[in-house]
């Protein structure tokens, strides 16, 4: 047993249109570490939300995985049954999304959803075995109450109680790896920081892996371990949280780092990046990040960089990497 | 759950009053006297005069539609003007068979186009689901009294599988229920493809919902994610969608009645049409009226019952 639980190899998903293939996710390699959590940031339209469907194999269509490999504990994802992905569906990989309003069913009462998701991978245990599984999986999340609000329906709970039992459904079945897509955008400050702390006790308690997809790097700081930066389908790079925080090498995420405020300094303004995120359909040539980028020469419109070693753990794709030689040689 | 749908009695009144008022008002613009009717064409004008003013037909028409409401609240119709026989026992005579025939139509055709729609959907894009498109269309295509008269022909006629003509008794007696056999396909036969086809489109728009994506991330089947998360959120505008062709299905159960000589509303509607019959039709329009607000109010209720949001409303 090596220490790493899921690990993405050169995978590609793609969208089928009039004008072609179009890939929303173009080749990306990653390490989910066992235990640990990945953080995965980028601007809306960067395919991380497409990154995570495709592990799940739930991309919808006309999307479909075009290249690459999902290994789950050395086990090829791509190559099971669609019987056998259920399995892993829930089972050992879970998800939450970042709706908690409409994620859950508006028909369904709380515990019937839950009953659900464990029935789906345990059918053999009686009803009253799931009911009480499924009350303690809403104490687990703190849900005052969890007798009561087992017969509720969504509509009569607030948004970070939906969470929270979207959580429960997502661990009822002790998945090894959970998925959360920007699982607090939606919710209030306050009740942010609250479902970000009740994830954090329960990768404690269960020593699962989480994957984090966030556009947002205080939540990133605060979770992960490890972070991935992607830009258009790719990732552009990738090391521990302190290597990327505190010596950020693409110009993407020095960029990134610029748009954050922080109170203990005192800026004119802050820094933005200029420009959008490119469609996958009007790629630059090059580096897809060359248009934007301060710190571009010729050399980064004739080829894409692939990811390179900076130091140990710490890759970045970007041939003026480290910039502090670029900036030496700009002044 | 109660209150909801006694609000929504309450709002069928006025509904019900306009409807009336407009029966009514339809048997004014008729270019037929129905005092000439009842006198027959052999009647002096004396006579006929006698008649009018025995009909209240020479006051006002806002007096004649005082007293014509005054005794409707008093259960009283008039009598047909063609054989003397009170509005109201005729309608009571005719209502059951009516509903009868509904009945043994919605039955049948309710599930199937249900069952159609889903498993278009569930099969979307195959050759399954383009069968099943086809037939719908076809079937929502094919006016009522075609079909009637092909099942006529064909089955009754020609393979004398089954009577085409009129009622043999109650639906539970075996000769009741081979008499409305072929009306209730004819009638119910139209109704499966357009439920058919809202079915489907409904629960492919409520695949692409996100609690759909988490039904499918918990590890749930196909199957069971489009009969059990898809269908049952479909299922609101579907009912919905129904009830108001319910409504259109009245108006087939018209022309059904007269094609197979059923003796129900619909065929009273016609001959008393047909026959200038004004007391007899404005009772008639009253009752089919009163047969579509009672279905929405059901698909009311019905509503609050599928989605659990629409109770505390």
């Amino acid at each position: 047993m090596n220490d790493t639980l899921l690990r993405v190899e050169d995978l590609r998903t793609v969208f089928r249109s009039s004008a072609g293939d179009i890939a929303a996710v173009d080749g990306v390699t990653l390490d989910v570490p066992r235990g640990k959590t990945l953080g995965i940031v980028g601007e809306s339209g960067c395919g991380k939300s497409m990154l995570s469907l495709s592990i799940m194999r739930l991309v919808p269509n006309p999307g479909r995985i075009a290249q690459g490999r999902v290994m789950l504990d050395g086990r090829d994802l791509a190559a099971l049954s669609a019987a056998e992905m259920r399995g892993v569906r829930g089972g050992d990989i879970a998800m939450i999304f970042q709706e908690p309003m409409t994620s859950l069913n508006p028909v369904h009462s709380i515990g019937d959803q839950l009953m659900e998701a464990m029935r789906a991978h345990d059918a053999k245990a009686s009803a009253a075995e799931l009911r009480d599984r499924a009350v303690e999986a809403l104490r687990r999340v703190r849900i005052p109450s969890p007798e009561r609000r087992f017969a509720e329906y969504p509509h009569q709970l607030s948004g970070g109680m939906r969470q929270r039992v979207m959580i429960a459904m997502a661990l009822a079945c002790k998945p090894r790896l959970l998925i959360a897509d920007e699982p607090t955008t939606a919710l209030d400050v306050t009740v942010q920081a609250q479902i970000l702390d009740l994830l954090r006790e329960l990768q404690a308690e269960t020593g699962m892996s989480v994957i984090l997809i966030t556009h947002d790097l205080g939540v990133v700081a605060e979770m992960a371990d490890e972070v991935g930066v992607m830009y258009a389908g790719r990732v552009v790079e990738r090391g521990t949280a302190k290597d990327i925080f505190e010596d950020p090498q693409h110009p993407y995420t020095i960029g990134l780092l610029g748009s954050i405020p922080r109170i203990e300094e005192e800026r004119e303004r802050l820094l933005s990046i200029d420009g959008s995120v490119p469609p996958p359909f009007a790629l630059p040539s090059g580096c897809r990040f060359n248009p934007r980028c301060p710190f571009a020469i010729r050399a980064c419109t004739e080829a894409d960089p692939p990811l390179r070693e900076l130091a140990p753990g710490h890759r970045a794709a970007c041939i003026r990497a480290p910039v502090e030689l670029a900036l030496d040689i700009a002044a | 759950m109660g209150r909801h749908a006694v609000q929504r009695l309450l709002m069928a009144i006025p509904v019900l009053l306009g409807v009336v008022l407009v029966g009514f008002l339809l048997m004014q613009v008729v270019p037929s006297d129905p005092a000439l009717v009842r006198a027959g064409p052999s009647a002096t004008p004396d006579v006929i005069a006698a008649i009018r003013r025995d009909m209240g037909l020479d006051r006002p028409l806002y007096e004649q539609f005082g007293l014509y409401l005054w005794r409707l609240l008093h259960g009283d119709l008039g009598v047909s003007i063609i054989n003397n026989v009170p509005v109201m026992q005729e309608l009571g005579n005719t209502v059951g068979p009516t509903l009868e025939l509904m009945f043994a139509s919605l039955v049948w055709a309710i599930p199937i186009g249900i069952a159609l729609g889903t498993a278009g959907a569930y099969w979307r894009g195959t050759v399954v689901d383009r069968i099943i498109t086809a037939f719908a269309v076809a079937g929502g295509s094919i006016p009522v009294f075609f079909l009637g008269l092909l099942l006529i022909w064909y089955v009754g006629f020609k393979l004398q599988l089954l009577p085409f003509t009129g009622r043999e008794g109650p639906l539970w007696t075996a000769d009741g229920l081979k008499a409305i056999a072929l009306p209730a396909i004819a009638l119910g036969g139209t109704f499966i493809g357009p439920v058919a086809r809202m079915t489907r489109t409904a629960v492919l728009d409520v695949l692409t919902v996100d609690h759909v994506r988490t039904a499918r991330a918990k590890g749930l089947g196909e199957f069971r994610v489009v009969t059990r998360h898809a269908l049952r959120n479909a299922l609101i505008p579907v009912v919905t969608l129904i009830g108001l062709q319910i409504g259109f299905l009245l108006g087939g159960a018209v022309v059904t009645e007269t094609v197979f000589s059923w003796p129900g509303v619909g065929r009273l509607a016609v001959g008393a049409i047909l026959s200038a019959d004004f007391p007899m039709a404005q009772g008639t329009i009253i009752v089919l009226s009163l047969g579509f607000i009672i279905i929405n109010l059901i698909v009311d209720v019905l509503y609050a019952a599928l989605d659990p949001r629409m109770r505390a409303a």
